[in-house]
């Protein structure tokens, strides 16, 4: 079958699943539906649609971003717009196969908006609601939409029709594209893309390699993943347009063994491909031979690293080496070699498929497009997000994450991981582009956006990147092998209550060292969490080391719990829940917390009843408590 | 005798005598040709079959791809997927990415390892259970997460923790 004929079949198809006169249910089965439930949902979905006697397509889709509503599904009724409902639990999908499906109630008070042609009267617009209404969706254009595992999917939404152009053109054509569009990598360097094809494609050699880089390592980020398990193709496509581009026969793609789902769903597309001639030898006649292996990586964070991922595919233990030779001169097996990030390829068709110049009209002047992130941590609205860069962070945080839970202030945004930085609340309305990132101390990196509220310890937060940095190096280096140990041991004793005063100054200088002293980015980025927290919150670092204080009474060694004795009404259910067996008291007696036992797991604090909230922390001075129980309401 | 709590996913086959794992490293090297690049994934395959890397399937592996033992040995180290020790029947992961940590995986792991009376790396005495704490997986908007054997779960509290491990809450 020619493509021609291909994507005449799956328009068909596309059109007649559209036009169904079933219904069509569209529930996500990324990993983070299937985390919050959605193979329970699943079952029930089955069990009430045989129940009712109704027959729907159901349809696994990718993650549409909305993940702190799963598990969730959309449901749509032949000549309707299509219903989301979140949340879902057996009782609410039985519910909403009743009233929507049998009935005729589209259950405003359950649903979360629509999508497609026509309104309902009472539920929203999806598109319009403030989560989504920022966002424009370019690298998640079908996650949600399509089956990621039916290519004709793909192609009935324009997928392979980048490809398609890119057949007719020059390479050195489609390089001048990729400049033009102002595309930059994805995974956090942000270096110019066709500039790196270019290289590539200059060097000189008959065999290239292209990779793409989905060792999607930073803790805290998941946008590759979704992207993965949502739209594999956009990713393999962008691959087909970059090896024709560079003239590369052979591409790999380094994924972390930790995504399953994800190399599942790229084994699948991958095979689909090959049957419908999109790989492989002479591709769709063109003379082009492509053909893509998948590398498991084995749980190394330094293998994003280009260098080391290219000793982890060789086989090798994932040590990074000094550039030059750069990977577009010598990479892998000492082959030019062209690496981009997962998210830098899924745009590639898109660019291709609508032209430079509207990829271009998104962003700022440096930094075109749009941006992948996961916005998580102390954040209403957690989830998935693509926004044009140069929007604010407050725009992020604010409107589309409806803002801090349980009405707490808003402390920092980390960004770039465990190579970024904290962003204060001076940062809120900074632009979010690299430039403006890269000026407050931290980057953009592949797009991990962790939100922290006052109860985040600073210190604290910065220990944890360096503990992951510290265990994560490689070791080649000195100061990153040792640099970071110290640092870890002098944030330790910060957080445990033994910090020294000149700690701060020899932070700072031991950071200097190892970022100058350490070949990769992982070793000259790794201060950067301390130093930016150093910047912007000295004075948490202050109170823990001369006060032995934690302002968001958050480190444990700091810390005492205790009960307030005037509003503990000796109910007895902090003594019950209480694994260490810490707390005194009787019925009608005011509960009391022997500090010696106590082990500081905050139990007590999460059982006490709200309408009581008798138990509190203190830190850095002695707890205002009485030593034995005494009978409520204070009289002996 | 306790009887182990049945959970989805749970390593069936153990490692067995010498003579047993030979004959089984017989079966996976068949699937490799021997390519120095094949050297992660022929140790991923043993790995996942054993449940870690018995010293002498690594000899093995260095002998089928021409390299000194050494080299095997030091891919088995630096690699975190890779043991050198057995593991349980079940592997119980918990995330210590940034989302779940900011969102208290630090509490699901205190619990885990009060529950299970060992600390995070270490497998029980009766080999059912490994506990391990990892970098991220990637699905920190319903942090906490936790992975019992492959299955994830999300929005964990010490007390669903508990359940997920198939303990029953008291």
């Amino acid at each position: 079958m020619s493509f021609e004929e291909i994507k005449r079949q799956a328009a068909s198809e596309w059109k007649a699943m559209q036009n169904s006169p079933i219904p069509r249910i569209l529930i996500g089965t990324a990993t983070c539906g299937m985390a919050a439930g959605a193979e329970t949902i699943m079952e029930a979905l089955n069990a009430e649609l045989a129940k009712n006697n109704i027959k729907a397509d159901i349809i696994q889709v990718g993650c549409i971003g909305l993940c702190y509503a799963e598990p969730l599904f959309e449901v749509i009724k032949p000549g309707k717009p299509g219903v989301f409902y979140g949340d879902l639990t057996p009782e609410l999908v039985a519910e909403i196969i009743r009233d929507w499906l049998v009935g005729d109630n589209p259950r405003p008070d359950l649903a979360l908006g629509t999508r497609g042609e026509g309104t309902l009267k009472g539920i929203p617009k999806l598109f319009e609601l403030p989560v989504l209404k920022p966002q424009v969706r370019i690298v998640l254009r079908n996650c949600g939409n399509i089956d990621p595992t039916n290519i004709g999917h793909y192609i009935a939404n324009g997928g392979y029709e980048g490809f398609i152009k890119a057949l007719k053109m020059k390479p050195q054509e489609i390089i001048d594209e990729m400049k033009k569009s102002g595309l930059r990598g994805r995974g956090g360097a942000g270096f110019p893309t066709g500039m790196k094809w270019q290289f590539c494609h200059d060097a000189p050699g008959t065999v290239k390699y292209i990779v793409c880089n989905a060792d999607e390592g930073d803790p805290g980020a998941f946008m590759d993943r979704a992207v993965m398990e949502g739209d594999p193709h956009a990713v393999l496509e962008g691959m087909l347009i970059g090896a024709y581009a560079i003239g590369a026969s052979e591409g790999y793609v380094y994924i972390r063994a930790e995504y399953p789902l994800a190399i599942k769903r790229l084994v699948v597309a991958l095979k689909q491909m090959e049957e419908c001639g999109l790989l492989g030898d002479n591709i769709l006649g063109s003379g082009f031979n492509f053909h893509i292996k998948i590398k498991e990586g084995a749980g190394a964070f330094v293998c994003g690293e280009e260098t080391a991922l290219m000793a982890s595919i060789e086989g090798n233990r994932g040590m990074p080496r000094s550039r030059p030779p750069f990977p577009a001169q010598s990479g892998l097996w000492g082959k030019p070699t062209n690496i981009n990030n997962v998210e830098t390829w899924a745009n590639v068709s898109a660019i291709l498929q609508k032209s430079a110049s509207w990829f271009a009209s998104y962003g700022t002047e440096k930094s075109k497009g749009t941006k992948t992130f996961s916005l998580v941590g102390k954040v209403v609205r957690t989830g998935l997000i693509e926004v044009p860069m140069g929007i604010t962070l407050r725009e992020i945080i604010y409107g589309i994450g409806g803002g801090i839970p349980g009405g707490k202030k808003y402390k920092a945004t980390q960004t770039g991981g465990p190579s970024g930085g904290c962003l204060p609340t001076s940062f809120l309305d900074s632009p979010v582009d690299y430039e403006s990132l890269a000026a407050a101390g931290s980057i953009m990196g592949s797009g991990g956006m962790v939100v922290m509220d006052e109860t985040t310890c600073m210190v604290d937060v910065a220990r944890y990147f360096l503990n992951f940095t510290q265990s994560e190096s490689c070791g080649k280096c000195v100061m990153c092998r040792l640099g970071t140990k110290q640092m870890l041991d002098i944030l330790q004793d910060i957080v445990n209550g033994k910090g020294r005063p000149g700690d701060i100054e020899l932070l700072l200088e031991v950071g200097d060292a190892i970022k100058n002293g350490s070949l990769c980015a992982l070793g000259g980025t790794a201060p950067n969490p301390v130093q930016t927290t150093i910047r912007y919150f000295r004075d948490e670092y202050e109170a823990h080391i001369n006060e032995k204080r934690c302002p968001a009474l958050a480190c444990r060694p700091l810390i005492s719990y205790y009960i307030i004795p005037e509003k503990c009404q000796g109910c007895g259910i902090c003594i019950r829940a209480c694994t260490s067996e810490a707390i005194k008291g009787g019925k009608r007696m005011v509960h009391v917390i022997d500090q010696s036992k106590c082990a500081k797991c905050g139990t007590c604090l999460d059982v006490c009843p709200a309408k009581f909230s008798a138990v509190a922390i203190s830190s850095g001075a002695p707890v205002k408590a009485p030593a034995e129980p005494v009978p409520v309401g204070g009289k002996a | 005798m306790k009887v182990a709590p049945a959970i989805e996913g749970a390593r069936t086959a153990t490692p067995g005598t010498d003579k047993a794992i030979d004959s089984q490293m017989n079966e996976i090297l068949t699937h490799f040709k021997g390519e120095k690049g094949e050297l992660i994934p022929i140790l991923q395959q043993v790995q996942q079959r054993f449940g870690y890397l018995p010293e002498q399937a690594m000899k093995r592996i260095a002998e089928f791809v021409h390299v000194p033992p050494s080299t095997v040995f030091g891919i088995g180290t630096f690699y975190a997927q890779f043991k050198l020790v057995p593991t349980g029947r079940n592997i119980i992961k918990v995330c210590r990415g940034t989302g779940c940590y900011v969102r208290g995986a630090p509490k699901i792991i205190t619990e885990l390892e009060n529950q299970l009376g060992i600390k995070d790396g270490d497998t029980t005495p009766d080999m059912e259970y490994s506990l391990e704490t990892v970098a991220c997986f990637g699905s920190c908007a319903l942090a906490p997460v936790m992975v019992v054997n492959d299955k994830v779960h999300g929005r964990m509290t010490p007390e669903k923790a508990k359940k997920a491990i198939g303990k029953k809450s008291e």
